[in-house]
């Protein structure tokens, strides 16, 4: 944060274009990378056993949210296509995911990328009213296929795997090592996470994604300069189903189990709540935004049972809970779209600013 | 060669656009009534006429955004009434906007790279990897934009967002972008609307440099008789959809019915 721009000339457009150009930037990084490698260990050395891994299930738990905040942020925050169907995706992913590895026995490295791109597929197939229709209109469109996927999951036994339409996966195999505890998962769902990350970073900075972004910004100036409108809308809305598809499989590798309850569309609202919290647009908003908007609902419970006790009854407070977890979430986004809409992204860059000529002011 | 024969030659090129008795009418409002147009090579020709003449209208159905109701439109040839925008700016064809439309969220540079777009070829994987072809690609790439942001002496806001800069500079970042495409044929719709006279100086400087050094054909609708009369070899001049005369910019301020119809006639001047 304390660094400074200048005094750093590159000679190459390579060395410019480098998605860290600044070599504090590179160390940052480096340090975050050490951080996050070291740090199951260290919990649990700190911690204990079991205490570690609730808190490494947690952070399991935000790595996986990464994946889908980033995937729909590719839509909505860069394309500009607004979609309600995001955790209909997650679903397909999930049931592909878990079907393959029960039916046919595929160890995880293949059904995690026939989830992603069985929810690409069906992703396509959703985003084609998108050429017509925007905004509102699409938002619609979209959480109809929410509803459809939902039914269709819960209705047809040859997917679902029967009554309670939940399948129980055998736990991912790495060189023969099972991967049961959250330790474990840890590093496995890191890596995918990290994958995501460095994907769409990319994506964005290069040729596909500028031309998401003229696509948001100005629909008729991209047609203009040669851009295929309907081709890359229906190329976000695949990139962005693969990211949920995937999304999906890594959840129901780390319940164990696939159900269509934990891809309802109250998951879909968590994620644009994530992306519009975290910041639209922006691919360190969606980890942020992941990160703010899975710690809500701990922290309320945290804090309820810490100072609730003063004004409710533990059965009260059960009931209370939920409440307010839901009005809090409800309060947060309105709070964020007037004060903040460009998000936790837009805080930490005034942040940043900030410090970037302290201890002057400009 | 001398100059003046330069200047006869550009005239009599070949037509590297050609409109032929297009039409487009909006319910019962006739926008263009069967205009026909031959740009030369290498010519820059003006589109002039008073507000709702039909200009913007004509140029809508050159880039592809309307589809003629009658006639064709080809370049170099080739048949280009009924292909896509972004078809059409494949082919060759670029064009700027009366009110700006750039990318307010990307940088000039990200502007610029947007022009190169038909130029590029990465994939959606390749760009996950920016690795190997797909970051040649971007280098090569960016070298193009730099040399447009050179031309246009934009260097100092390559890495600023386009929403922030003022009206002048983004109707230059627009040219840029057009530039970027490499296009044979430029559409510009009032590049000068707006602008103060130095502001509007620079303009006709970098449209006539355009033209010259990089043989770029321009198609130029703009309200300022002086730098119209001064930079066209060719003026059309269109009247409620209709072309009421062409010819070099002498004929057309020598012509009758421009005189009537567009500047203004002795008759309206009695009434005044």
């Amino acid at each position: 944060m304390f660094h400074r721009e200048s005094g750093y000339f590159k000679t190459t457009y390579m060395a410019d274009m480098a998605l860290y150009p600044l070599p504090i930037a590179r160390w940052t990084v480096g340090v975050l990378v050490a951080v996050f490698l070291v740090m199951p260990p260290l919990v649990t050395g700190l911690t204990g056993g079991i205490a570690a891994e609730y808190y490494i299930s947690i952070v399991n738990i935000i790595m996986i949210a990464v994946v889908g905040a980033l995937g729909l942020n590719i839509l909505v925050g860069y394309t500009g296509q607004i979609s309600i169907g995001h955790a209909a995706f997650m679903s397909v992913g999930a049931y592909t995911a878990a079907n393959l590895a029960v039916k046919l026995d595929l160890p995880f490295w293949v059904t995690l990328p026939a989830g992603g791109i069985m929810a690409a597929a069906i992703g396509v197939v959703v985003g084609i009213p998108s050429l017509r229709i925007k905004g509102l209109y699409l938002a619609i469109a979209t959480l109809a296929a929410q509803l459809i996927i939902e039914w269709i999951i819960n209705h047809v036994p040859w997917i679902s795997g029967g009554s309670q339409a939940s399948i129980e996966v055998p736990r991912p195999t790495i060189f023969g090592m099972e991967l049961r505890t959250q330790r474990e998962l840890y590093y496995f769902l890191l890596f995918f996470a990290v994958i995501a990350i460095i994907a769409t970073l990319n994506i964005v900075r290069s040729r596909i994604g500028r031309a998401f972004i003229a696509i948001r910004d100005q629909d008729i100036a991209a047609e203009i300069i040669g851009i295929d409108i309907f081709r890359y809308k229906l190329i976000a809305f695949a990139i962005s189903s693969f990211y949920a598809g995937v999304t999906g499989v890594l959840y129901t590798y780390y319940l164990g189990i696939a159900n269509y309850e934990n891809f309802l569309i109250t998951t879909s609202i968590d994620y644009l709540a994530m992306i519009i919290i975290g910041g639209l647009g922006s691919v360190l908003g969606s980890i942020f935004g992941a990160i703010f908007v899975t710690l809500l609902p701990i922290v309320i419970r945290l804090f309820m049972e810490s100072f609730g006790t003063l004004l409710f009854t533990t059965a009260e407070l059960n009931n209370i809970i939920p409440a307010v977890r839901l009005s809090a979430f409800g309060l947060l986004i309105i709070v964020f779209l007037v004060l903040e809409p460009e998000g936790l992204n837009r805080l930490w860059r005034n942040v940043r600013s900030y410090f970037r000529v302290w201890p002057f002011s400009y | 060669m001398s100059a003046a024969e330069t200047l006869a030659e550009r005239g009599r090129a070949a037509p590297i656009l050609t409109v032929e008795g297009v039409s487009k009418k909006f319910g019962g409002v006739t926008a263009v009534h069967d205009v026909s147009l031959d740009v030369p090579a290498g010519a820059i020709v003006s589109v002039i006429g008073p507000n709702g003449a039909g200009k913007t209208s004509l140029l809508n159905m050159v880039s592809g955004f309307y589809r003629p109701d009658t006639g064709r439109i080809a370049l170099e040839g080739h048949d280009i009434t009924s292909l896509r925008p972004s078809q059409v700016a494949a082919r060759g064809i670029a064009r700027t906007f009366q009110n700006i439309a750039l990318f307010s969220g990307l940088t000039v540079l990200d502007n610029l790279m947007l022009g190169r777009h038909v130029h590029m070829q990465t994939g959606v994987l390749a760009s996950a990897l920016y690795w190997g072809p797909a970051l040649r690609e971007e280098v090569a790439h960016r070298e193009r934009c730099e040399e447009i942001i050179d031309f246009l002496k934009l260097q100092d806001l390559r890495k600023q967002q386009t929403g922030a800069l003022s009206y002048g500079l983004r109707k230059r970042v627009e040219l840029g972008r057009a530039l970027a495409l490499e296009p044979k044929v430029l559409l510009l719709d009032e590049p000068m609307g707006g602008m103060n006279q130095d502001e509007k100086e620079d303009m006709a400087r970098y449209v006539l440099d355009a033209n010259l050094e990089r043989k770029i054909t321009v198609v130029l609708i703009e309200h300022d008789m002086g730098v119209v009369m001064d930079i066209s070899d060719h003026v059309v001049v269109l009247d409620r959809g209709r072309r009421i005369g062409a010819g070099t910019p002498e004929e057309v301020q020598r012509n009758p019915d421009v005189i009537q119809a567009y500047l203004g006639t002795s008759r309206g001047g009695a009434q005044a």
